[in-house]
């Protein structure tokens, strides 16, 4: 059953890559700020010929 | 704010992928409900191209690689650019990332009716269109990963790391399921054989479901619903948590496929335990899906978008309640093999899934057409059809599943099979599945509402293919003198990730070809003996007709099963199997024991007409199997892949395998005509070969 030895090893190194992004990540301060990206991410930052709607600038908090 | 910088985001690319979704959803859904039909009146299946056994994959294949595969994309490409400031890395990758993956669907299209197909489940495409995806799968990388690098927002949204992961397993997961020895150029052996082959569908089958219809859909959750509701998630910490957890416990769950199977017991165990871990992050999820609409419930009730959203996530949540309790072996040992499966599937795929894409694309067509959409009202039709096609069609299939387990699992005070004959645990829920095509067809109804809405929402406004936007450019981190050289990478998450993915891939090279010389260590069986060539051809053929679909071959250690059956199934019994052929679902009974248990002739009539042997039967009928010329030609190149897999044909066999099996077939031909089957020239038919396969299944260890 040599499959099973390959398979976590595959397993595992999908992991492995995981955790390594996921100290990478967190090391590069990407989820220092729990708050703000969910906020930030309701605004496109697009340009329009006529006035900003009122959903993009005016997000309900 | 400095160095302001102006660009725009491409919505073409968008609208190609979201209308490619609802075309080959359509395509899709109406394959399924004619499959629907098909177990109700069997006179639906045209053979040879449109019998359910083939029609399945193109169901299967169509819905999740075609409908949901462009509905990711639809989402990706939109919501990527956005969250990450900036227009995909190259427009050119994008158009071949689209024509390509259409390309595969379409190949996908033709070859499956045709009867081309590897067999495993949503893995059936054959070698050469597997290439063409990998092709494609790395060009979407590319281009995902070069948007990536040139971002100007440094922060990546929740919603961008679950597409990373879905790049990242997906890749893994697609490569190492295809390893297999090409024979031609339409057919191919997979490098593992029997339980070890079946280790890995489900590995594969699992993730699939994990990787290609939960976490990129998940991604497009968190971007799409709190765009819609113009409110900020629930919990970004919770949407972190709930990413991370998710991806480390799904990719051990997939051994639950396998309960009372041949597989090692603490594989099975393993897969279990893992599977109901998954129920902490899944749900998470869910709640942080949900309670982003707290205070705004009014809106649910008049924006058809979020409605479609709420159903959504809740279809996830009560699929994510379902997959754990479907894992616990007790359960399972119920629900496996019936259309209790079915149902929850399609949960998943009709309600998570078909609902989401609609929400997104509600919300999306509007939005690139700078209007509105053109009818609420018709949306909302569309919303309720949708709602009770799924109700409609899971219920009773839920109801069929009991029924049926409780039927097969039924004894007599006196000790036998209370429903001995198969057949009636079948007829016994047709009327389900009469319910359920017309749940489908509910479902489909809504479908077709929808393109007519999005077709006059984009009539009716003007569409922007290119729309202009701003952003500051993104702080480059300049190296310090004396700073340590990780900080390089540290500050290049994606070189690191596309980096581990290449380790990754050569890491699994390595394992991988060293092992396909060593001799197996299943418990192998001295009587067990590898496929003559005309019981291979056979082989074949069982796996181009899709048996596959409704047969399994894979006796579980239960009283009834071995009573109904015969003994159970043993992993040593399988080594020769390229690919395994266990299944995953009985509409037919269980197949590994039949070898001797009817006459040739009995197997020759029931394929001409099944219902001549079974009346009532719903299988569709094989006569021209009857017909087909027995096509040899390729025996050699079987023989000599096979043999370099381990499989011990003597020295030079191949030269003998063509007149080997014409033996084999004559012998089967004059057994038919002993038994009062009257045609000529049989020996010369595909039906010979499909016998003495049949005739052969599950006999070894009688010997």
């Amino acid at each position: 059953m040599q499959i099973m030895l390959f398979l976590i090893l595959v397993s595992l190194t999908v992991a492995a890559g995981f955790l390594i992004a996921f100290l990478f990540a967190s090391r590069n301060g990407q989820f220092d700020d729990d708050c703000t990206p969910a906020i930030r991410m309701l605004f496109d930052n697009t340009i329009r010929e006529e006035n900003k709607q009122d959903d993009d600038t005016n997000p309900s908090l | 704010m400095s160095n302001i910088q102006q660009f725009q985001y491409d919505n073409k690319i968008v609208r190609a992928f979201g209308m490619a979704s609802f075309a080959f959803g359509i395509f899709g859904m109406l394959i399924g409900i004619i499959m629907a039909f098909q177990l109700v009146y069997p006179s639906w299946n045209i053979e040879p191209w449109f019998t359910f056994g083939r029609m399945r994959p193109l169901h299967t294949n169509s819905v999740i690689f075609a409908f949901v595969g462009n509905g990711i994309f639809t989402g990706v490409y939109y919501s990527l650019q956005r969250l990450l400031k900036a227009r995909m890395w190259s427009d050119k990758l994008s158009w071949i990332h689209f024509w390509g993956w259409q390309i595969v669907i379409l190949c996908a299209a033709v070859s499956l009716p045709l009867g081309l197909t590897s067999s495993g489940e949503y893995a059936e495409l054959i070698w050469p269109i597997d290439v063409l995806i990998t092709v494609v799968w790395v060009i979407f990388g590319v281009n995902m990963f070069g948007t990536i690098l040139k971002r100007r927002e440094h922060h990546l949204y929740v919603a961008i790391w679950f597409y990373i992961a879905t790049w990242v397993t997906v890749a893994v997961l697609h490569i190492v399921r295809s390893m297999e020895i090409p024979v031609s150029l339409t057919e191919s052996y997979p490098i593992f054989s029997g339980v070890q082959d079946a280790l890995v569908q489900w590995w594969y089958g699992h993730n699939a479901v994990a990787f290609f219809l939960t976490t990129p859909y998940l991604g497009l959750m968190y971007y799409f619903l709190p765009k819609a509701a113009n409110r900020p998630v629930f919990s970004y910490k919770l949407s972190i948590i709930h990413f991370w957890a998710l991806i480390f416990i799904y990719i051990w769950a997939g051994p639950h496929h396998l309960l009372y199977s041949s597989l090692p017991d603490w594989v099975q165990s393993l897969g279990t335990v893992f599977s109901i871990m998954l129920i902490a992050p899944s749900w998470g999820g869910m709640l942080n899906g949900l309670l982003t609409l707290r205070g705004a419930w009014d809106r649910v009730r008049q924006d058809p978008v979020l409605k479609f959203m709420v159903v959504a996530i809740t279809a996830y949540g009560m699929a994510t309640f379902e997959g754990p309790m479907l894992s616990i072996k007790s359960v399972n040992a119920i629900s496996h093999f019936t259309d209790w499966t079915i149902a929850h599937v399609h949960v998943g795929a009709l309600g998570w899934n078909g609902f989401l894409t609609f929400g997104v694309l509600y919300w999306l067509w509007p939005q690139m057409y700078r209007t509105t959409l053109y009818s609420t009202k018709m949306a909302n039709t569309h919303f309720w059809l949708g709602t009770l096609g799924i109700i409609v069609y899971a219920v009773p299939l839920y109801w069929a599943g009991w029924t049926q387990a409780l039927m097969w699992k039924e004894f007599t005070p006196e000790g036998t099979l209370a429903w001995g004959n198969f057949l009636d645990t079948v007829t016994q829920i047709i009327p389900m599945y009469l319910m359920r095509a017309v749940g489908g067809t509910l479902f489909f109804v809504g479908v077709l509402l929808g393109v007519y809405n999005l077709y006059k929402t984009a009539k009716k406004g003007t569409f922007i293919a290119n729309e202009a936007a701003e952003a500051p450019a993104r702080e480059q981190h300049v190296k310090a003198p004396g700073e340590h050289w990780h900080r390089w990478i540290e500050g290049r998450p994606m070189q690191m990730l596309l980096w581990s993915t290449v380790l990754i891939a050569i890491g699994g090279i390595v394992q991988i070809v060293p092992m396909v010389f060593i001799e197996s260590q299943v418990p192998k069986i001295s009587t067990v003996q590898p496929y003559t060539p005309l019981e291979l051809t056979g082989r074949d053929i069982y796996i181009r007709e899709g048996c596959v679909g409704c047969h399994s071959q894979m006796i579980r250690p239960f009283r009834d099963e071995t009573e109904r059956y015969g003994e159970y199934s043993k992993s040593g019994e399988y080594i020769y199997d390229r690919p395994f052929l266990w299944g995953s679902k009985r509409t037919g009974p269980d197949l590994w024991r039949i070898g001797g248990k009817y006459p040739d002739s009995w197997h020759f009539n029931h394929m001409m007409d099944p219902t001549s042997m079974s009346p009532g039967s719903i299988m569709p009928a094989y006569a021209n199997l009857l017909d087909q010329p027995l096509d040899l030609s390729d025996l050699p190149a079987k023989i000599n892949a096979l043999r370099k897999l381990n499989t011990p044909y003597p020295r030079n066999f191949e030269n003998e395998a063509i007149s080997n099996a014409r033996t084999q077939a004559k012998q089967v031909a004059e057994k038919l005509a002993s038994e009062g089957v009257k045609d000529a020239n049989l020996e010369t038919k595909e039906i010979v070969a499909i016998i003495a396969y049949l005739q052969r299944l599950g006999t070894d260890i009688k010997k």
